[in-house]
């Protein structure tokens, strides 16, 4: 468990309370997170795994703690939401959209290089896309479009990677792929979140785990973290918000 | 029948200028159109459209039928509905469009009052149906300018906009843009509005932004050929209808709108993508 907590942290996150409408989905929470690790986030339903998530790409405030970055900026983060809303009805072009992978070194107005084409082009590639650069968003199925999503991701090429379930409804021969793409990305030195639910894969490919039921149950190396002990404890959680609960003396 | 055709346009420079001027409009308002369309918010337009009616309303009863009074009006009311109603989306979990209804209600109820207040006879056909036929010099600049402010603002927040239409939190989560790429957009909405309403009037200009792009999507897929479509589409009605007005003595504004609802109901029938004739006579499917 010492393996995390290291002063060169990336994320710092210290006594960070978020939730909804006053009510708590992760509860002072404090962990550090070290750069370059590969790490699974487990929990049960509504433990507060995608809140965490949102907390780290600014999509939630919290309501109380703090959540800080070391050296590092909230733009060089790549995120995969649970569900990505996307509007499939838009005339987007395949290609189009993975480009947008490339908003942090192209922003809002610099036209896309020949070089960027290639990444682009490489990435849909590798995830067996070929041929799919012209094809609407809109006629892709559920496993295609969580593979451009991916290609996206690839072009991103950001040094924190936050995926939330990124495996469901996808085959097994693809979902081997994007877990030797996320190794590969580990390899090359990036920081992964991934939120996940299937245990084995958890304890055969993430190094790192941190189990999450709406407070910290424990986190660090895999195979000290993911005991029944601990998952025991995980799964006491009482999903429902007290709508009685008096305030939070824990301040 | 070349006389028939071109005659009134050249003899008459009225004509002249009315078919300048609403062409100027169909190029600046079918992009915004078709934007706004894309981002499933084809009644925003409609709702802005009752938002400046107030605006323009006072301007008249300030200065009488002048121009920049009444835009000046209508831009002002319009920007302020935005305004109120994108602060209130933002900072309440309130959507969009309800803090919108609300607040174009509340504008328009305060423009109607304060008009019934002052007890001034208005020029009411003028405000609601535009006169095309009156457009001069000055306005006609006025129109290419907010044509050009529109076209150079839509380069400058079209891929935040498109990103913003497509997956939102994957912009917010990149770049802050998010918002302003969004208060821009309606702004431009406004702005073109009030542009249409010297020639079309309040309530047909927003004809102008939304049935050319919703004629286009029935003909065209990619962004940019509906675009284009959608500006050609609004000239081509622009010229059919000031014609059919010349002719037959017929109000320019609805005229041309009802051009384009012809046109519409037309491409509902036959349009390349999901027209219904298409979809009753199944075309053969490829092996592959």
């Amino acid at each position: 468990m010492v393996d995390c907590v290291v002063p060169s942290a990336l994320i710092s996150i210290e006594n960070l309370t978020l939730g909804y409408e006053r009510h708590p989905a992760v509860h002072h929470l404090t962990l550090e997170i070290k750069a370059g690790v590969m790490m699974a986030i487990v929990g049960p339903n509504g433990a507060g795994k995608s809140t965490l998530l949102k907390a780290l790409v600014g999509q939630l405030d919290p309501l109380s703690g703090s959540l800080r970055f070391n050296s590092f900026s909230r733009e060089q983060i790549a995120y995969l939401p649970q569900q990505a809303v996307l509007d499939k009805g838009f005339p987007i072009t395949v290609f189009e959209f993975v480009a947008m992978g490339l908003w942090r070194h192209r922003g809002a107005m610099a036209a896309i290089s020949s070089s960027d084409r290639v990444s682009i082009n490489r990435a849909l590639e590798r995830l067996g896309l070929q041929g799919f650069q012209s094809r609407q968003l809109g006629t892709l199925s559920g496993g295609q479009m969580q593979r451009v999503l991916f290609a996206r991701l690839m072009v991103q090429d950001a040094e924190l990677i936050l995926l939330d379930e990124p495996f469901t409804g996808i085959d097994q021969q693809t979902t081997d792929y994007l877990i030797h793409l996320i190794e590969h990305w580990h390899a090359e030195g990036k920081t992964v979140l991934a939120v996940l639910h299937d245990l084995a894969q958890v304890k055969n490919h993430f190094p790192h785990a941190l189990i999450l039921s709406r407070k910290l149950i424990a986190y660090g190396e895999t195979e000290q973290v993911l005991n029944s002990e601990n998952l025991r404890r995980a799964n006491q959680l009482n999903e429902a918000f007290d709508e009685h609960a008096e305030f939070c003396g824990h301040d | 029948m070349t006389d028939l055709l071109f005659t009134p346009f050249i003899e008459f420079a009225f004509m002249k200028r009315a078919l300048l001027g609403c062409m100027i409009i169909a190029i600046s308002a079918a992009p915004v159109g078709v934007l706004l369309m894309l981002r499933r918010m084809s009644l925003t337009g409609d709702a802005m459209a009752h938002a400046i009616l107030p605006g323009a309303a006072i301007g008249y009863l300030v200065s009488g039928l002048s121009i920049g009074a009444m835009t000046l009006g209508g831009m002002l009311a319009g920007a302020v509905v935005v305004l109120f109603s994108a602060l209130v989306s933002r900072l309440t979990a309130a959507a969009e469009e309800a803090s919108l209804a609300a607040f174009y209600l509340i504008s328009l109820a305060a423009g109607v009052l304060i008009i019934s207040a002052s007890g001034s006879q208005l020029d009411l056909l003028h405000i609601l149906f535009g006169s095309a036929l009156a457009l001069d010099r000055e306005a006609l600049l006025f129109l290419t300018g907010i044509s050009a402010l529109t076209w150079l603002a839509l380069a400058l927040i079209y891929r935040p906009l498109v990103l913003e239409c497509v997956d939102r939190v994957y912009l917010q989560t990149v770049s802050r843009l998010s918002p302003y790429a969004h208060f821009t957009f309606l702004i431009l909405v406004v702005l073109n509005l009030v542009a249409g309403f010297n020639a079309l009037g309040t309530l047909m200009s927003v004809g102008m932004m939304i049935l050319p792009a919703a004629i286009a999507k029935f003909w065209f897929k990619r962004l940019d050929a509906l675009m284009l479509a959608a500006i050609v589409i609004g000239c081509v009605a622009s010229y059919v209808g000031l014609l059919l007005s010349f002719n037959f003595g017929w109000a320019t504004g609805p005229t041309i709108i009802v051009v384009l609802g012809l046109c519409y109901l037309l491409s509902t029938l036959l349009g390349l993508q999901n027209g219904l004739l298409q979809r009753w006579i199944k075309p053969r499917h490829l092996s592959a």
